[in-house]
């Protein structure tokens, strides 16, 4: 880890410790999404666990992308981005630590829901329960990975709050489609969720690749 | 010179149309199983193609373009072009595609919509490429070519990803009919040269409009190059 991938890092939880923006906005948005989906759904029993999956993933989505916003709205403010770009660091060390930093908030957030969850939709998962601790971060980090690198591309856009999710939910389909089917295949017991997690594995190093090898480019975009 | 080609040319694409139409709907036989309906094939596949067609032109022209930007920026106005006007034009197959694929379905297998592998994998493909022409509306200024061009990059990669869940997770569409096994293939001459035809003359149409809407756009860009050039004169 170079120092300053290090110092970034610090920086953004520093920020986070101070203001609890992110994470507060994130966990109140995820559970009344989930409160949402019981009270249209009314989910009882088998069928809770069918869509008890589903519903997590789609709120975190939902929740990260506020937070993904803010992630780089702080950094336009005193034009604190330019002076960045003009830095003899890579840009890809900042990247990366705003994607960990994210990553963080976000298995914060999940960690909070997962009990307000399983006793809101009377879970009792049938399936590896360990395997789940697989499933979450590796969909967290697709998700944190491609959303932190779309927010810095629509930073510069107007009505940049609106492109996020418009850009980032198609390219993030394929790792949700896994992402939900894994912990799906979990919750019930009824199927093996191992190819789903191989999924979205391959997922997370093709497109965490693909971020650090051209982040450079939507940094310095002009 | 150039008008006259572009003129004959657009003549033949259009008697090509034509042509296609009467192979696919009076000279093509009637099919055993599925009977008039199936006749949409020949439109339904060939705008399959031209819609990949387009998109990887799109994708070249992405490509090009951050290779070129710094180096040659007159060629990478001409990449930004081919980008934009390909994936223009292969968001146009691919609405034909979502819109005659289902209209079939409706009449061969009862139902409009399916969850299946490859028509998940063309309506992520057509929402992909919808959100990178979004992304050109509202990112304003010079970055939006970059930008752009990365997230054209961005979606060509996801194309296979989303295809092989897909795969995994469900497919009920018809076996590829080309190089799909040792049934595969048209076997009726009459059919396969309606398809043809039609391949033919809807790949032509698309070139047809594909060049249009690159001269458009290199217009306009010249057009924003000239303000540009009166403002700093200005100064």
């Amino acid at each position: 880890m170079t120092r300053a991938l290090w110092t970034h890092l610090v920086k953004d939880l520093r920020i986070e410790w101070r203001s609890r923006e992110a994470v507060n906005s994130m966990l109140f948005f995820a559970l009344l999404v989930v409160v949402l989906f019981s009270l249209s759904f009314d989910p009882q029993g088998a069928f809770s666990r069918d869509i008890a999956g589903g519903v997590l993933c789609v709120a975190t989505m939902f929740a990260s992308v506020s937070a993904l916003n803010q992630a780089w709205a702080r950094e336009i403010r005193h034009q604190v981005l330019d002076a960045q770009r003009m830095a003899p660091t890579p840009g890809a060390d900042m990247f990366l630590a705003k994607v960990l930093a994210n990553f963080l908030f976000v298995t914060v957030v999940q960690v909070v829901l997962a009990p307000v969850f399983v006793v809101m939709y009377n879970l009792r998962i049938l399936g590896d329960a360990w395997k789940l601790a697989l499933v979450l971060p590796f969909g967290t980090w697709a998700l944190v990975a491609n959303g932190t690198f779309f927010a810095a591309l629509s930073i510069r856009s107007r009505n940049r709050e609106l492109l996020l999710p418009l850009i980032l939910f198609p390219i993030f389909m394929p790792a949700l489609l896994a992402m939900v089917l894994a912990t799906g295949s979990i919750l019930t017991g009824d199927s093996d969720p191992s190819l789903w997690i191989k999924l979205l594995f391959g997922y997370d190093i093709i497109f965490t690749t693909v971020s650090l090898l051209l982040f450079e480019i939507v940094l310095h975009a002009e | 010179m150039k008008r006259i080609a572009i003129g004959l040319y657009a003549a033949a694409t259009v008697a090509l149309l034509v042509w296609g139409y009467y192979q696919a709907i009076f000279v093509a036989p009637d099919e055993a199983t599925m009977h008039e309906v199936q006749r949409i094939f020949y439109y339904h596949v060939p705008s399959a193609m031209s819609a990949f067609l387009f998109f990887a032109v799109s994708l070249v022209g992405s490509i090009g373009f951050l290779a070129s930007r710094r180096n040659y920026p007159e060629h990478a106005q001409r990449f930004d072009a081919w980008a934009l006007a390909g994936a223009e034009v292969g968001v146009v197959f691919c609405s034909v595609v979502l819109v005659t694929g289902p209209i079939w379905g409706r009449r061969a297998w009862g139902i409009w919509w399916t969850w299946d592998a490859r028509l998940t994998t063309t309506l992520i493909l057509w929402l992909i490429y919808v959100s990178y022409l979004l992304l050109r509306r509202f990112a304003a200024g010079p970055q939006v070519q970059t930008l752009a061009a990365v997230l054209g990059i961005f979606g060509a990669i996801d194309v296979p990803i989303v295809y092989m869940a897909n795969r995994w997770w469900r497919t009920q569409h018809p076996a590829p009919v080309f190089f799909g096994g040792p049934d595969s293939g048209i076997k009726d001459p009459r059919m396969l040269a309606a398809f043809g035809w039609n391949v033919l003359a809807w790949i032509a149409w698309g070139v047809l409009i594909l060049g249009i809407r690159y001269y458009v756009e290199r217009q306009s860009q010249k057009a924003l190059a000239r303000e540009a050039l009166e403002a700093l004169n200005q100064v």
